[in-house]
């Protein structure tokens, strides 16, 4: 019995056991990992992941996939980019524009990421094609449009350079010694939060995503519940690549590739279940940083990266085995 | 080799499932070289009867021999093994592959070359051909099987027992889904397959073709066996009254509504699915529990689906009140005051990971937004009080409201999912086989429902393939068959044998 209560105890709390033990192993190795910031560097870095796992979130819980997202926030670097260059930058990506306001690279990332989640969503949703796939294809197509986009004149494909100092300012910047970039993050959290919480719309995602055929029997447009979540979740993206791309003060295509990817891992390891129906933004939260701290911390001890891989893997492979014995005992 | 006189013998067959004797001491023996066909009307206990002689139930009880010899089968490879071949109602062949390796599945000729075993494409599509001509089936064996229509995959699987080697050939409802020529066909080879020695035992609902096809015939209820008769000495009317002729053990509450006028008007509805209903047209009162009978595969679901919005029509028209309306997706039907329990609850009608307040709501928050919100904002307390509202009237079994659907019982389920409908207050309350799965304590308090629906003068729509409940709940009955109303039956004209000969014979015009 009391075997039973431990191992049902550890199996609940495995992400937080995860977590502690990897932060104690890398504080005991190198003790100034424990600092303010070190741990601050890890939110700032864990920023726009935290927008790309909450969109991917959503979509996993209305029982689909965004495997653009990635390459979408690549564009999303690359698009706000070349609305923020400052005026005399000998390399303007818009020689005859004038020098932007700092809403507009705002507004133009929200609109590429809101357009790449219609396409996304009807291509899903109205055409069938399986979520998998349609993201496999279309992030190559994203990639592809990007690095046309990027090899116009005067750019010639070089990385984009010369923002505006208010633009590097919103990446690096702070309030209350906050980064702009972090508040941005939990705000996003708590709109999620409340979304799928506390609004007639989220209670729709999750039956849709729970029982897609019982759903559409109670009357729910699932089409529109598809589009809403690609849309968000394409301007997610987008958005998050506007992130980095004003921290790095620069960007290239190659911006956050392979992301989806974590964002995916992410929810899993946070609770969300494939199968749609199940997913929470605090779990979600927690496996953005794990990830940043495997990224971060496995750096700072000086261990080569490649471990990181490793380390990641196996803890994806063995969160989501507990995660489905949690299942199993429930069945 | 003994000599017994029977190819198969099943003796005394006990099948106990949860809560239900599927099988009680039930025998059956089959002559080489005939056609013996099982009927009896759904739930009788003729699929699980033939599942536990192919080996894919265990059963508790019985003996099967095989000419005569007492047989040990524990799976459909060891019944294959014996002789037993099963045509299943549903086929699972492997589409994108030729007809001639779906035939030899798992023993396709090879020659072996380099260590390799490399496949004998000449052998396996010669081998194929000269199957298909001794059973004078016309195919060219190295087609795909996706180009092949419902019916030729129908023969493949036949002559895939043949090759077998088969000598009892189970057939489960094989007439089904095809067409009249396609079924001669079929009878055409039955009869040669008889001539070679082969038993046949054909399931099937329709007695014409039982009458004209088969030799002896065993008739089934309630998982019991009413007895077996050479097929020249029946007709029709016997094997009817003695598929149906059971007594009336369920109860039903006492009926105290009256229906008043017509409230529903559907006329002329037709499937957009040339394979589904036609023209059906039916009224239902307010006050009246109407029930719709028939068979499997009569297509009452596809109807009320389509009634829904759920399913394309291409003709027909709905009037509610003497209103005409237009029902394109099922919001449009909720908002017209209809409701729809589906027939397959685990997957239309739960959302199992969803809690009984969420599932409960998820009608209701859609039509009716505003009274579970304050402000924009999802309101948990207005929502648990209404679903805590259905759980106490429908009194439903739940430790707390928060607990998971898929962790109840199907009455319970079946509960939850009425009180998402009741609480968007329908007029027209379509029940598809409202009671399957269920046990006798849940059953009643849904006819209570019923009744008290009837009533407060709302229409109340049952399909149902329970006889007892269909004729002890309803009002009136339209009997469907094979996609059209083939029968209404109401008041001293409801009895069994008259729902079913409306059930299994459906007579297109008078002038045929």
């Amino acid at each position: 019995m009391n075997n039973k209560k431990m191992s049902s105890f550890l199996i609940d709390n495995i992400l937080y056991i995860c977590l502690f033990i990897m932060i104690v192993i890398i504080a005991i190795i190198s003790p100034s990992f424990v600092s303010t910031r070190v741990l601050s560097d890890v939110l700032i870095q864990s920023a726009p992941k935290v927008l790309l796992a909450m969109g991917m979130l959503v979509v996993i819980i209305s029982g689909g996939m965004d495997m653009t997202v990635g390459r979408l926030a690549g564009l999303g670097a690359v698009v706000a980019g070349t609305f923020a260059q400052t005026s005399d930058y000998y390399l303007k990506f818009w020689p005859n524009l004038a020098e932007m306001p700092l809403i507009v690279p705002f507004l133009v990332t929200v609109l590429v990421g809101a357009g790449s989640g219609v396409i996304t969503g009807l291509i899903i949703s109205k055409f069938k094609v399986p979520a998998f796939l349609a993201g496999l294809g279309l992030q190559l197509v994203i990639y592809g449009g990007n690095l046309l986009f990027l090899k116009k004149a005067p750019n010639n494909s070089q990385p984009l350079a010369g923002y505006k100092v208010s633009f590097t300012n919103f990446g690096t910047g702070s309030i209350f010694g906050i980064n702009y970039l972090v508040i941005l993050a939990i705000a996003i959290m708590v709109i999620v939060f409340i979304l799928l919480n506390r609004t007639t719309l989220g209670k729709n995602i999750y039956a849709v995503g729970g029982n897609r055929e019982a759903a559409k029997v109670a009357g729910i447009n699932t089409f529109r519940v598809d589009m809403f979540v690609y849309i968000f979740s394409g301007v997610l993206a987008a958005m998050a690549g506007l992130m980095m791309s004003a921290r790095t003060g620069s960007a290239t295509a190659a911006y956050a590739e392979g992301y989806e990817m974590d964002a995916i891992a992410s929810c899993i390891i946070g609770g969300a279940s494939f199968a749609g129906g199940i997913g929470n933004v605090p779990g979600t939260f927690l496996g953005v940083i794990i990830f940043s701290v495997i990224n971060y911390g496995l750096t700072f001890i000086g261990l080569s990266s490649y471990w990181q891989y490793i380390v990641k893997g196996l803890i994806i492979v063995i969160a989501v085995a507990l995660d489905m014995r949690k299942y199993a005992a429930r069945q | 080799m003994s000599d017994s006189q029977y190819i198969l013998e099943a003796r005394e067959l006990v099948k106990t499932f949860p809560g239900v004797k599927a099988l009680d001491k039930v025998t059956l023996k089959v002559k080489p070289g005939t056609v013996h066909a099982l009927m009896g009307e759904n739930g009788a206990g003729k699929s699980t009867l033939m599942k536990c002689i192919y080996g894919i139930y265990k059963p508790d009880g019985g003996e099967v021999f095989i000419n005569g010899e007492k047989a040990e089968i524990s799976n459909p490879r060891e019944a294959m093994d014996k002789g037993i071949s099963m045509i299943h109602q549903e086929l699972h062949p492997i589409r994108p592959q030729t007809i001639s390796e779906n035939i030899f599945l798992g023993r396709i000729p090879y020659k072996k070359a380099l260590g390799v075993k490399w496949v004998d494409y000449k052998r396996l599509n010669n081998e194929a051909k000269e199957l298909f001509n001794k059973l004078e089936i016309d195919i060219n064996p190295k087609m795909k099987v996706q180009e092949l229509s419902t019916a030729y995959c129908q023969l493949l699987e036949i002559a895939r027992a043949v090759s077998f080697g088969a000598k009892i050939i189970i057939m489960d409802e094989p007439t089904s889904s095809l067409t009249e020529s396609e079924t001669e066909i079929l009878f055409r080879i039955i009869k040669q397959l008889k001539s070679e020695n082969v038993a046949i035992i054909y399931i099937s609902h329709k007695i014409d073709e039982i009458l004209q096809i088969s030799d002896e015939v065993t008739v089934m209820r309630d998982g019991t066996l009413v007895g077996n008769w050479p097929a020249s000495e029946l007709s029709t009317d016997m094997i009817v009254s003695k598929m149906v002729g059971r007594e009336m053990t369920n109860r039903f509450p006492p009926k105290n509504h009256t229906p008043g006028e017509t409230y529903l008007k559907v006329e002329n509805f037709t499937s957009s699915n040339p394979h589904s209903f036609k023209d059906i047209s039916f009224e239902v009162k307010r006050g009246e529990i109407f029930g719709i009978g028939g068979l499997v595969g009569a297509q009452r679901s596809e109807l009320v689906e389509s009634l829904f919005g759920l399913r394309n029509i291409s003709q027909g028209t709905v009037y509610i009140n003497n209103e005409k309306v237009t029902i394109k997706r099922p919001m449009d039907a909720i908002k017209k005051g209809m409701a729809l329990l589906t027939e397959d609850r685990r997957n239309t009608g739960i959302i199992g990971a969803l809690s009984i307040t969420d599932n409960t709501l998820v009608v209701e928050q859609n039509l009716h937004p505003e009274l579970f919100t304050t402000g924009a904002f999802v309101d948990y307390k207005k929502r648990n009080e209404a679903a805590q509202k259905y759980v106490d009237a429908l009194e439903v079994k739940t430790p707390t409201l928060k607990t998971q659907i898929q962790s109840l019982s199907g009455g319970n389920q079946q509960k939850v999912i009425l009180g998402r409908w009741l609480l968007t207050e329908p007029n027209i309350l379509i029940l598809d086989e409202p009671t399957r799965g269920i046990d006798v304590g849940a059953k009643y308090e849904i006819y209570e429902l019923m009744e008290k629906m009837a009533s407060e003068g709302k229409c109340v729509i049952m399909i149902s393939s329970e006889m007892p409940e269909l004729m002890g709940m309803s009002d009136r009955i339209m009997v469907m068959c094979e996609g059209h109303n083939s029968g209404e039956v109401s008041g001293e004209d409801v009895t069994d044998e008259k729902i079913m000969m409306f059930a299994s014979t459906y007579k297109s015009g008078e002038n045929e």
